[in-house]
């Protein structure tokens, strides 16, 4: 974990109010996909949790959902200036887990983190299998991206305007895998638990305090005992999870 | 003695910062940042008879200059603090450290302080009272000075490490109730625990804490803290630990001015977990142009 200046190299809208920030920074302590950092904003008393989306270099690539005013902001700060970020936050996804044909699914804010883990996987020479869900085709984004990466991509918008019409478990059906990696919200994550069958990785979202597990803000109950999802978390296992509240 | 120690009830520290409770767990997880050992001490996270997992999520929201928790205590409980937590804090702490107990009876109370007043690890035992988050829990204690002193007295009884009264400024006359428990016995006061606070969500007009209301800290709320530790430090005769929005060096000085001996830090290390490091190296320069030879001096200092 690393508290230095990130500077802004770019900064613009790539879908309806989601947003593509590169920064330049020591991104050394960031060690796994699914990972994220914590951003502190002027003006702000809490820093703003988002999920890595990429790292190359010293290139920290952040998509983040323009929802309230402190992404209001971020989605404002012009090229050039500088944020303080603390990385390294979180466990991150096990590559180790992926076999040789893992199927990643991200719906809406929860697609990021699935770019720089199918990067990880296809370096690795995996197959990976995409699934992108969003509400409607002004809000897709990465579908090339990810095609780039040489994955077989599905997307999904639930009011059919592009791809396949419906949610992401929609075009689970037909599908091979051998694990599933997956990030979302958590309506979608749970449908996604009771299709799914294989083991898999879920990543979850939730109102920190400060990110690094001193608050205990963000506690769940998991089948084997109390976890901290800044800290044990966000990524839980299938076999983990407690969906009751 | 160093410019920049303090004794606190009989304790000598290097200096007067120590992380304030809840904001700093068990310490380990900030050792990984930074030697610990540069802080005063720390008060470690508050803890029950019984491991609790807490309240429901969210437990966060966010406040201008501040937050609002409502964690609801979570902890091992007092046997894996002990048996657990402590023996990984020995690892990376070699000072004494600043225990923090809450309970929901005077019975828990009681049970919880005596184990951990057998601990060498121990300096202070700090009793919660206030803690606003636990329905029918630690308010009732905080809010009248013959629970606040009924509890003291209980833990005196059974303990031999200096006691610290954890205060609620939810109250209607802090004053009265640091006297109650000055009078029962306690060596020291520590104020202010947070100020019970509320956000509701536009969208969904709910209340953003699923517990609806929770313990507001954070720099907004350090007027009110400078004001209470004023208010009892020049009403008692035991220490006064001041707490409640310091963020930085000057805000120590502050808080020392109006009468702290020792002064904690809370809700600045979950924006900046090197806050309490930097506040320490900051401190010799304020010191100087401020024209402050040594802290000790200037507690209670306000003309």
């Amino acid at each position: 974990m690393k508290d230095t200046l990130f500077t802004i190299k770019s900064n613009r809208l790539i879908a309806k109010n989601t947003s593509e920030c590169v920064l330049v920074g020591d991104t050394s302590d960031i060690s796994a996909s699914g990972q994220f950092v914590n951003i502190k904003l002027d003006g702000f008393y809490l820093r703003r949790p988002i999920s890595v989306c990429n790292v190359e270099g010293d290139e920290l690539t952040l998509i983040y959902k323009v929802v309230g005013k402190g992404t209001e902001v971020m989605a404002r700060t012009p090229v050039g200036e500088s944020w303080l970020v603390l990385t390294g936050l979180g466990n991150g996804y096990d590559l180790g887990r992926s076999g040789n044909a893992p199927l990643l699914i991200g719906g809406g804010a929860g697609v990021p983190p699935m770019y720089l883990l199918c990067r990880k996987l296809a370096a690795e020479g995996k197959k990976c299998t995409v699934i992108l869900g969003f509400g409607s085709k002004d809000e897709v984004f990465y579908e090339e991206e990810f095609k780039a990466l040489g994955a077989d991509v599905y997307v999904t918008t639930v009011d059919g305007s592009y791809g396949i019409k419906g949610f992401v478990t929609d075009a689970m059906d037909g599908i091979d895998y051998t694990h599933f990696y997956t990030c979302g919200p958590e309506p979608m994550l749970k449908v996604v638990y009771s299709k799914s069958t294989t083991g898999g990785s879920f990543s979850f979202e939730e109102r920190m305090g400060c990110g690094f597990g001193a608050c205990m803000g963000c506690s769940c109950k998991t089948i084997t005992g109390y976890k901290r999802i800044c800290k044990e978390g966000p990524v839980m296992q299938k076999e983990d999870i407690l969906w009751e509240k | 003695m160093g410019k920049m120690s303090v004794n606190l009830c009989g304790i000598e520290l290097d200096n007067p910062i120590i992380p304030a409770s809840g904001t700093f767990g068990f310490g380990y997880e900030f050792a990984e940042l930074y030697d610990i050992n540069i802080l005063g001490t720390f008060s470690f996270k508050g803890t029950t008879k019984e491991a609790r997992f807490g309240n429901p999520t969210p437990r966060i929201a966010e406040c201008t200059a501040g937050m609002i928790n409502a964690v609801g205590l979570q902890n091992p409980g007092v046997d894996k603090v002990i048996g657990v937590e402590l023996p990984k804090l020995a690892k990376c702490f070699d000072k004494k450290v600043m225990a923090n107990v809450s309970g929901f009876s005077v019975d828990e109370y009681v049970y919880t302080c005596e184990k951990i007043d057998k601990c060498d690890q121990v300096g202070w035992i700090e009793v919660n009272v206030s803690c606003p988050n636990v329905h029918g829990g630690g308010m009732s204690f905080g809010t009248s000075p013959e629970a606040a002193a009924e509890v003291t007295r209980a833990v005196k009884a059974v303990t031999t490490k200096p006691i610290i009264i954890k205060l609620s400024p939810n109250v209607t006359d802090i004053v009265s109730i640091a006297k109650a428990c000055e009078a029962a016995g306690a060596d020291g006061i520590s104020l202010i625990n947070t100020l019970l606070g509320m956000r509701i969500d536009l969208r969904t007009r709910k209340p953003i804490i699923a517990n609806k209301m929770g313990g507001f800290s954070g720099a907004a709320i350090f007027p009110v803290a400078v004001r209470m530790v004023y208010q009892v430090a020049h009403a008692v005769d035991i220490p006064v630990v001041g707490m409640g929005g310091v963020s930085t060096a000057e805000d120590v000085i502050e808080m020392m001015l109006a009468g702290a001996t020792a002064v904690q830090v809370g809700a600045a290390n979950l924006v900046d977990p090197f806050a309490c490091k930097k506040i320490i190296e900051a401190l010799p320069a304020v010191m100087d142009k401020y024209g402050i030879n040594s802290l000790e001096e200037i507690i209670k200092g306000v003309k």
